[in-house]
């Protein structure tokens, strides 16, 4: 599968996503300039992690105008699979790709650990393949997390199964102590209506290989695959063969 | 002619910068402040005429300068 990783200056997780995706998991995964007016024949866009325009004005709001987002929007309404990481996430909320915003931690402090993440659904293309009730251990690293949205986009997100991704204690439970930004309702991922946007905060990319002592979030990019692969076709064989 | 946008957080939203200025002030000893909230102002250097800006200033306060789902603005042309 082809992926395009996103580069806006100030972007600082791109080279990550290009490693897993490409020498992890045997993918293609290409750079896409922010200038860039097309996506190219991607199967699937990361909007990855970093300080976007210095995170100017506010977190995601100058990237959302940039050229390749117009490409983006285009091609997220039209079904494509796009996933944004942290500050990926901040930029799809800004374009109005997902629901809701990201404000300053409650603690105000900017927050680096490793977390637990509860996966309340497994039915997206982002949370396919983790297995049932297991609880992924990811990092974050953010100053501006805190995912607020209006009662009634959070009813709907309830309502829709769209959270997909909850902080929680290492035995499940979703209490304050386990939320380490005040995201309402301990909202650490969502989806759009469609299923095929996610944005998530915690870094996927950062634990994805057991050489770095965790490697759950490859359960991320894993689910993304067998969706792109049971969409095209491709792969089928091979588990088929297997 | 300038626009001078204020932009501040909604109520809904969690302002953890206004009640850290909140408690320091009342620790500095002023008694009685209710609420602090902390925002943006911005400074627009225009040209033209303020009628014709208006709505071109409020467009850009909604699509970039303040986000909806968490803030509040207002503004002048002066």
């Amino acid at each position: 599968m082809r992926f395009a990783v996103l580069q806006f200056p100030g972007s600082n997780c791109d080279q990550d996503c290009v490693h897993v995706l490409s020498n992890v998991l045997g993918q293609d995964a290409d750079y896409l300039w922010h200038k860039e007016e097309s996506i190219g024949d991607a199967d699937a866009v990361v909007v990855p992690g970093g300080f976007s325009y210095g995170d100017y004005l506010r977190t995601g709001s100058i990237a959302q105008f940039s050229p390749v987002m117009n490409a983006v929007k285009a091609f997220a309404n039209a079904g494509g699979l796009v996933i944004g990481i942290c500050n990926g996430f901040q930029i799809l909320c800004e374009t109005g790709l997902l629901p809701g915003a990201l404000v300053r931690n409650r603690s105000l402090q900017f927050r680096c650990e490793t977390i637990y993440l509860k996966v309340p659904t497994t039915d997206s293309p982002f949370t396919s393949e983790v297995p049932e009730g297991k609880l992924l251990r990811v990092p974050i690293a953010h100053g501006e997390g805190c995912y607020f949205a209006a009662d009634e986009a959070l009813a709907k997100l309830r309502a829709n199964d769209q959270i997909i991704f909850q902080y929680a204690t290492e035995t499940g439970e979703l209490t304050d102590e386990a939320n380490p930004n005040g995201s309402l309702l301990n909202i650490a991922g969502i989806c759009n209506e469609g299923r095929n946007v996610c944005g998530m905060m915690p870094h996927p990319e950062r634990a994805s290989e057991n050489v770095l002592g965790v490697d759950d979030g490859r359960l991320v990019f894993e689910s993304m695959l067998r969706h792109l692969e049971a969409k095209t076709g491709v792969g089928q064989a091979v588990t088929a063969e297997a | 002619m300038k626009a001078k946008i204020v932009i501040t957080p909604k109520k809904a939203v969690l302002d953890p910068q206004g009640k850290t200025v909140q408690t320091a002030l009342e620790h500095m000893g002023y008694d009685g402040v209710k609420a602090v909230h902390v925002g943006k102002y911005l400074e627009i250097e225009l040209e033209g005429d303020a009628e014709s800006w208006q709505p071109k200033i409020d467009e850009a306060c909604h699509k970039l300068l303040s986000n909806p789902v968490i803030e509040d603005y207002h503004f002048t042309i002066e």
